[in-house]
């Protein structure tokens, strides 16, 4: 059994210090999501985007059902809750009549790529010019940890308890790379969160995505994978190797489709 | 005839006519998937709703359609989409989204026949909620319903439906479409248009009402009672019928929507017979109009349902006539065979033989 023992703070190198920040747009920091979530860093970093863009007081949340739901509940962003998998297709009526905000969905891969993977290969077909955001943690979180259609392969769920066959339980998909082949997206990218270096890659991507939308490009994505040790049946301070290991190895990162190239 | 009145009547087919309604009523957002027969209004809108400064989008899917109607009706929009009963079964879980998140929204059902009586007076969604829908008889009086349900979804913010059929959609008559005006609405201020975000006090439409940190919602269980309360009030407010020659009837007649024309001219005929019969219609399925069947019904021998389906609109009449126990149903299912229209039974000489069969006249 390990011991766990009180640190205090964080000891902070010589020259260097701690800035406390909490971007703007967040109405408070206290979401009710497990230790050990990459999820609040993931909309942290779309918050920072949003603020930075001047996005701020024209921009319009669509989102899923999931864990990630509550960083609806806590931001100051205009917001419309829906359906499970319905984000893109909801997204659609809204970005038509509004042509000059900035639309985003939000959504888990159990929404997305599971439930809703219909509505957002067709949204991504007709080029709708929206932000479509995926965080997947290739878990169903919000349940208690279930097999979701980008479940890695050999991952242990509640639902694949000695982990996934592909026999049994079928081949996770890459969403990005179905929606790269469509000629109506004009940016894929897949970042994570699991370091500081991913965290500001994905930083990038999503400035990138927010950036095309505005300029009416074609229908943007970026997916963030994101840890979830609770839904892995791992402990918390393993999440980010364990992502690593298991979902960057499987799907990899970077941009799939760009314009200009990726 | 009469020339230069002013008055320009188009023959128009009754697809195009609705189509005509939802963009003088300010429809401005349609989507829908093609099925008969449905299809016509969509191809209507698709060649109309452009140049009025509106959006028709190709959905690949009825959830897709319902989905996307749904979110142009959150920005304030007037938003409506529309299939058969068989599309509309898949449309349901965004009905159910549409009431519990007070969104409106116009559905029309140009339904194959009057089998989804049911499917548009209880619905197939989760939760308390229900559906204004009303059931025109003719061509004119869809045209007069669209511009109404425009007005009555806004009003009450809920998803309201016409069912139409065949008949309807396919029927070619003159007519002239001019936009009605009704008493002012309330403004959107639920509406989201991005505007509030990053002001401290962002707007948020939620089915369970939880609200963010500067303006908590009153939650699940508050908000739904309140919604419940709506309907309730809906129920007292919004019920509409026809009755003809209710005041001395013995013989009451109950039908809904186009198969009415039918049951008004048997009415007419078994009158001129001497037989003392009515007919009553409900223009609203729901609300039903069950006061007004009790009153109709009163002192009636016989209460007969003419329905062309295996008997749904009965168990409403059932439930709100006079004496239950004179309640007869001498409709049932009746389907052409395409499948895309009523059958045999929508007769005049099938209907006055049951009538007779029934009373022994």
């Amino acid at each position: 059994m390990t011991e766990v023992t009180a640190t205090g703070p964080a000891q902070v190198p010589e020259g260097q210090a701690v800035v406390e920040f909490s971007p703007r747009l967040l109405q408070s920091p206290e979401h009710e999501l497990c230790p050990g979530c990459g999820h609040p860093v993931a909309w942290r970093v779309v918050l920072e985007v949003l603020e930075e863009l001047g996005l701020a007081n024209r921009s319009l949340l669509i989102c899923g059902h999931g864990c990630y739901t509550q960083m609806m509940k806590l931001s100051d962003i205009d917001s419309l809750q829906c359906l499970h998998g319905r984000a893109p297709a909801v997204a659609t009526g809204v970005k038509r009549m509004l042509p000059d905000t900035a639309v985003l969905t939000l959504q888990g891969d159990g929404d997305m790529v599971s439930e809703g993977l219909h509505e957002v290969l067709h949204a991504g077909a007709r080029g709708e010019r929206v932000t479509a955001l995926l965080f997947n943690n290739g878990v169903f979180g919000d349940t208690g940890g279930h097999l979701t259609a980008t479940t890695v392969l050999g991952q242990r769920t509640k639902t694949s308890l000695e982990g996934r066959d592909p026999a049994t339980h079928g081949h996770p998909i890459d969403v990005a790379r179905l929606l790269a082949q469509l000629d109506g997206t004009c940016y894929v990218a897949r970042g994570a969160v699991n370091t500081p270096g991913t965290v500001a890659r994905t930083k990038r991507m999503v400035r990138r995505a927010l950036e095309l939308q505005m300029e009416g490009a074609g229908f943007t994505f970026v997916e963030v994978l994101t840890m979830c040790p609770t839904g892995w049946f791992v402990p918390t301070p393993e999440g980010p190797d364990y992502l690593e290991e298991t979902m960057s190895a499987t799907f990899g990162l970077g941009e799939l489709k760009a314009p200009g190239g990726p | 005839m009469g020339g230069g009145g002013g008055v320009t009547r188009r023959l128009m087919q009754g697809s195009a006519a609705v189509a005509e309604a939802a963009i003088a009523a300010g429809c401005r957002f349609f989507t829908g998937y093609p099925m008969l027969p449905f299809t016509e209004l969509l191809e209507c809108m698709a060649a109309r709703l452009p140049a009025a400064g509106g959006v028709c989008v190709n959905a690949a899917s009825e959830i897709e359609a319902i989905n996307m109607a749904l979110g142009a009706a959150a920005t304030g929009a007037r938003s409506a989409t529309g299939s058969c009963g068989q599309g509309l079964a898949l449309m349901q879980e965004g009905v159910a989204e549409l009431a519990l998140n007070e969104l409106p929204l116009v559905l029309f059902n140009m339904a194959r026949g009057q089998q989804d009586y049911f499917q548009a007076t209880r619905g197939g969604g989760w939760g308390d909620y229900r559906t204004i829908a009303l059931a025109p008889k003719d061509v004119p009086e869809a045209v007069a319903h669209t511009q109404l349900l425009f007005d009555l979804a806004d009003r009450w913010r809920t998803p309201v439906l016409l069912y139409g059929d065949y008949v309807i959609a396919h029927t070619s008559v003159g007519i002239e479409v001019e936009p009605v005006v009704f008493p002012p609405l309330p403004p959107k201020d639920w509406a989201l248009d991005g505007t509030m975000s990053g002001t401290g006090r962002a707007r948020q439409i939620w089915t369970w009402n939880r609200g963010k940190p500067n303006t908590p919602g009153a939650g699940p269980d508050a908000a739904w009672k309140r919604i419940a309360d709506k309907y309730a009030e809906i129920e007292r407010a919004e019920a509409r019928h026809e009755a003809r020659d209710t005041e001395d009837a013995e013989v009451l007649l109950v039908s809904f929507g186009t198969t009415a024309v039918f049951v008004d001219r048997v009415v007419e005929e078994l009158r001129a017979d001497g037989l003392r019969i009515g007919s009553f219609r409900p223009v609203s399925l729901w609300p039903f109009p069950g006061s007004a069947l009790a009153e109709a019904s009163a002192g009636c021998r016989a209460v007969l349902v003419y329905e062309l389906n295996a008997g749904q609109m009965v168990d409403d009449v059932t439930m709100h006539a006079a004496d239950r126990s004179v309640v007869r149903s001498i409709g049932g299912v009746s389907q052409d065979a395409s499948g895309m229209r009523q059958g045999d039974l929508l007769d005049l000489g099938a209907l006055r033989a049951r009538v007779r069969e029934v009373i022994g006249r």
